[in-house]
């Protein structure tokens, strides 16, 4: 029928004149807060953090090594079997280089955003992670990266307990 | 046949896409759902039941939207369901309006998508921070372009693609929305023009992606029989897959949508399609992102996986090429209000098929399309098969 159809509905509006009352808007703010529970597996896996290590899941049956760890395997859909410590280095994946915040407005210098694939643990098993002390164009597929820890005392228990990885 | 009946789509409504719209999100949904019917020359009394889609309920700060939009949707004392798969919504929802109808339970089912983004500020992106792990993603600051920048840099990585060719689909997609009455960015774009935009998270330009949008779409479905009584010209739904992969999406390896794969040899099978390429006419993958159209036709197997910047680049997906891509000038052209835009392509093929679709009609009168979109964290894949 599109070609038959002569009138579309719809009538735009400035999103300026939205934001400015100019057209009758109503508004609202949510004020909720959440706290999570880090849950059976991911709680052992902060802990560990916080003690300077990344610790593994593991599944007998697969007999992959996972990270970030798991209470059970998805592919085997069983509990996972025990734990593992696996390195604090690890190989880029793929990355991306930042140029704007969540709200999409500019920011001055760009954030490295990386996959990286942890050494130790099953071959692809990677995290989301920064990278730092490199010049954005300089990043490459398949560098080694390594961890750079906060200091102890500075550590909460967050996957930001990792500052970031930086090459090796 | 799978399925106690076969299914017809007989009527397709759309309102304008646009970056904010005066209409609420219930008024939209009534005017993409009320053309629809009229399309079809029915009224909601033909109605069986009603099936809607919509993406984050963040965007409008309503949570369960559904019930917010079910008058709207011509769900008044009728059986009412929502579905939601993020950005794989719209073609899921015509997979789940199939289901009410193939089953047998209804004899028609109302489809309708909607989205309303401008709800949002500053800026609707914002509402998809919310989507991530909290103890994995969040604390970085992550955004949906990261992960997708992500994704896209890996998938140039292992098949040598050069941005360049990837640029091609957003000058193809904003030129042929220039040809849509309802399109929100149409242009007269160049690959320079896309190589020299503002970088948002390299390796993605501002021209790389669809704008953010408000606008709904819907569909009629009836079974055979009924449809045969509608219309001389009914478009069948011959197929319809789905397929979800690991939300750890860091243990993936991005380059290729395996899940997108899954669904369409799920919807293949059922409509007995045996080599894609051959056999579909029009395609309308989900674009929200020029290197997703390229992602998705390899997903789809309509070619061999990396390459599809080469058919691009060989102008096989134009309007008039061998396999026509998106010549609704898809999300990069037409808009993205998500819902509502996966919906708009299963319209697309609808017009399409009748060779109804005016100036973005194909040539070659095609009788097999199919659509497909993707969503949740890059893991989800909803295709549909239509034939006339």
């Amino acid at each position: 029928m599109s070609a038959k159809i002569k009138k579309y509905a719809g009538e735009e509006v400035r999103s300026a004149d939205m934001k400015e009352g100019k057209v009758p808007t109503v508004r609202y703010r949510p004020k909720a807060r959440y706290v999570w529970s880090a849950g059976i597996a991911m709680s052992r896996f902060l802990t560990e953090l916080k003690n300077g290590k990344i610790i593994a899941s593991t599944c007998n049956e697969c007999g992959r090594i996972m990270v970030p760890p798991r209470a059970f395997c998805e592919q085997c859909f069983k509990p996972t079997d025990g734990w593992t410590y696996v390195k604090d280095t690890g190989t880029v994946n793929t990355y991306s280089v930042s140029f704007i915040a969540g709200d999409a407005s500019r920011i001055k210098e760009p954030i490295i955003v990386a996959v990286i694939d942890i050494d130790g643990a099953s071959p692809g098993m990677g995290i989301l992670h920064t990278i730092q002390e490199i010049d954005w164009k300089k990043v490459k597929f398949g560098m080694k990266v390594k961890a750079v820890w906060k200091p102890e005392k500075e550590r909460t228990g967050a996957i930001t307990d990792i500052k970031y990885f930086k090459p090796m | 046949m799978f399925g106690k009946k076969r299914v017809a789509v007989v009527g397709a409504g759309l309102t304008l896409f646009r970056r904010n719209l005066k209409e609420t999100g219930r008024e939209m949904c009534y005017e993409a759902a009320k053309m629809a019917l009229d399309s079809a020359g029915l009224t909601l009394k033909d109605i069986g039941s009603v099936a809607y889609g919509s993406a984050p309920d963040a965007f409008d700060g309503i949570h369960m939207k559904g019930e917010n939009m079910t008058d709207s949707s011509g769900a008044w004392r009728k059986p009412f369901s929502r579905v939601y798969v993020g950005g794989g919504t719209g073609v899921f929802t015509a997979d789940a309006g199939w289901w009410h109808v193939a089953s047998g339970l209804f004899d028609t089912c109302l489809v309708v998508a909607e989205e309303k983004m401008s709800s949002c500020y500053p800026h609707p992106a914002y509402a998809f921070t919310t989507i991530f792990d909290p103890i994995m993603d969040r604390p970085h600051g992550t955004t949906l372009i990261w992960i997708f920048s992500l994704e896209m840099h890996r998938y140039m990585h292992v098949h040598g693609i050069k941005k360049e060719q990837i640029a091609l689909v957003s000058v193809k997609n904003k030129r042929n929305a220039l040809d849509h009455p309802c399109a929100q960015l149409g242009a007269k774009i160049t690959v320079e023009d896309v190589l020299n935009s503002e970088i948002m998270c390299w390796p993605v330009q501002r021209l790389d992606i669809s704008p953010t949008s408000d606008g709904a779409a819907a569909v009629v479905l009836a079974s055979e029989d009924v449809a045969k009584k509608i219309t001389d010209n009914p478009v069948w739904i011959d197929g319809v897959g789905w397929c979800i992969d690991s939300t750890y999406w860091t243990n993936r390896d991005l380059y290729y949508p395996d899940y997108v794969e899954c669904a369409a040899r799920m919807a293949y099978k059922m409509a007995s399609i045996k080599n894609p390429p051959k056999e579909i006419d029009v395609a309308e993958p989900y674009d929200p992102f020029d290197y997703k159209e390229l992602h998705h036709m390899e997903g789809l197997l309509l070619c061999k996986k990396g390459e599809a910047p080469k058919l691009t680049e060989e102008g096989v997906t134009q309007r008039d090429g061998d396999l026509p891509i998106n010549p609704s000038g898809g999300l990069l052209g037409v808009g993205n209000p998500i819902a509502a835009a996966g919906l708009m392509k299963v319209c697309e093929i609808f017009w399409q098929l009748r060779g109804e679709a005016g100036k973005r009609q194909v040539p070659g009168d095609p009788r097999t399309g199919v659509a497909q979109a993707w969503g949740d964290l890059m893991q989800y894949g909803s295709v549909i098969v239509m034939r006339r």
